[in-house]
């Protein structure tokens, strides 16, 4: 085809023939009610797996302080949420992550993975996960994270998991210099992601609720990312 | 392959949370805008699965939870590639699915339908894709199943499911749909998927050429989950560039 030559003509823009390609992310529905029949067979009431993912990240050789993550997913009513579904993403007690992409000098556990998934009781709402205190991560671009645990959060009316951090109190220093922390512009919304610490039973459990909106009781929404 | 920071989530092909026609999303979903974190490490690492920690028969639906026969139901194969925007595959994606038995009854506690459970159908499985992203199982095609968000909502029938891909930006649960359901477009929950396209990236596709002769009929479905750039940390060596 030869190009238009009439100046009055109006010439479309001349184009490149299409090579960039992005197709378009599958899009993401509710976990539902039962998605524990997928995810927590053994919560749904049945056995039948072999080998069941769970909250227990730990094994007697892993390395690092033993913490206990406890805590509720509350809704805009107050009440707790008793069928949601959390997924925890963490890096070692030396701060590396057990995955190809963490160039970090840092030494792995082969006793740690890193990933647990649990429901939150359907009584109560409340969830554990048993693990360890992540070391501090340096990042791609040197910046420094401090220790913190990712969460993903599915639940029947939940349309697209909701990604939000756990970081902990005891480490007012680092949360001070963290990226993320300090990446979100009103101080006051930082706290709804920093765990208290507290001994029970001889365990070291820190404590944090998940608050979908703002609750009567004064509780403040969460701070969800787009990751 | 690229190794850098996930490319941003387009949420215009995702649903909205706050979706009224739905009804449960109004007390559960945000009012504040989501947070856009600095890229970190965190975001594109992941757990990483073995093929050994799953059992044979995990990716069979029809034999997984079978007790004194087979389970009731259509005989169905479903398969597909995973792969990223650009069309990588995705490999070692771990699949988990789950679903309704043929009657339109979970296995769950909290499932008091009075269809009835089937006693050799557990109702869930998951596979690890292949160096080509490719993912297959066997189950019972779930039947349609009433449900309380009105008084005579139905579900189409639908298969949940989970991917966990490289990085944890491309964790995704979604629901499979079937080709022909009248059901998918009256859904409330299908329809908090902001564009007829989209929704149409739900529904398996009839795919005869792999039926299992005499025995299963098989539907297609492929996954898009996303993708990355690539990167160029030496710049940042180079005079001028941020640090």
């Amino acid at each position: 085809m030869s190009l238009p030559t009439d100046p009055y003509r109006p010439v479309p823009p001349l184009l490149p023939r299409a090579m960039v390609t992005r197709f378009p992310e599958t899009p993401s529905q509710t976990g539902g009610p039962y998605v524990h029949i997928g995810l927590a067979p053994q919560q749904a009431g049945f056995d039948i797996f072999d080998n069941n993912f769970g909250n227990v990240l730990v094994t007697d050789e892993t390395e690092g302080e033993r913490i206990v993550l406890e805590g509720r997913v509350i809704d805009g009513t107050g009440t707790p949420v008793r069928d949601a579904l959390l997924e925890s993403w963490q890096a070692n007690a030396h701060g590396r992550y057990a995955h190809p992409d963490d160039a970090q000098d840092k030494d792995l556990d082969p006793n740690f993975r890193g990933w647990g998934r649990t429901g939150g009781d359907f009584e109560t709402g409340v969830f554990t996960i048993e693990t360890i205190k992540p070391g501090a991560v340096t990042n791609p671009d040197g910046s420094v994270s401090a220790p913190h645990i990712l969460l993903v959060i599915f639940a029947r009316g939940i349309n697209l998991g909701l990604h939000t951090r756990v970081y902990f109190e005891d480490e007012a220093e680092l949360n001070a210099e963290d990226p993320v922390l300090k990446g979100i512009e009103w101080e006051v919304r930082r706290n709804t992601l920093i765990a208290s610490r507290s001994e029970r039973d001889g365990r070291t459990v820190y404590t944090i609720d998940i608050r979908l909106q703002d609750t009567p009781d004064g509780g403040a929404e969460t701070v969800f990312f787009d990751i | 392959m690229s190794t850098g920071e996930y490319v941003e989530r387009d949420h215009a092909l995702h649903p909205p949370s706050l979706t009224p026609g739905y009804r449960t999303s109004v007390l559960r979903a945000p009012r504040n805008a989501l947070i856009t974190p600095k890229p970190t490490l965190s975001e594109i690492t992941g757990p990483v699965f073995r093929s050994d920690e799953l059992g044979a028969l995990d990716n069979d639906l029809i034999l997984n939870f079978s007790k004194d026969g087979l389970p009731i139901g259509e005989r169905i194969i479903v398969h597909g590639f995973v792969k990223d925007e650009f069309g990588n595959p995705v490999e070692g994606a771990l699949v988990e699915v789950w679903q309704a038995n043929a009657g339109g009854r979970y296995r769950h506690k909290k499932d008091t339908y009075l269809a009835p459970i089937d006693p050799n159908f557990g109702g869930c499985g998951r596979m690890l894709t292949d160096a080509n992203g490719y993912y297959r199982f066997r189950t019972i095609k779930p039947g349609a199943y009433p449900w309380g968000n009105s008084r005579n909502a139905w579900r189409p029938a639908h298969i949940h499911v989970s991917i966990l891909g490289r990085g944890w930006a491309q964790r995704l649960i979604t629901q499979l749909y079937f080709e022909g359901d009248p059901l998918i477009e009256k859904c409330p929950i299908a329809r908090t998927i902001p564009t007829v396209d989209q929704l149409r990236s739900l529904i398996a596709q009839e795919d005869p050429a792999s039926n299992a002769p005499f025995d299963a009929r098989a539907y297609r479905w492929d996954i898009t989950l996303r993708g990355r750039r690539a990167t160029f940390f030496e710049n940042t060596d180079l005079p001028g560039a941020p640090r």
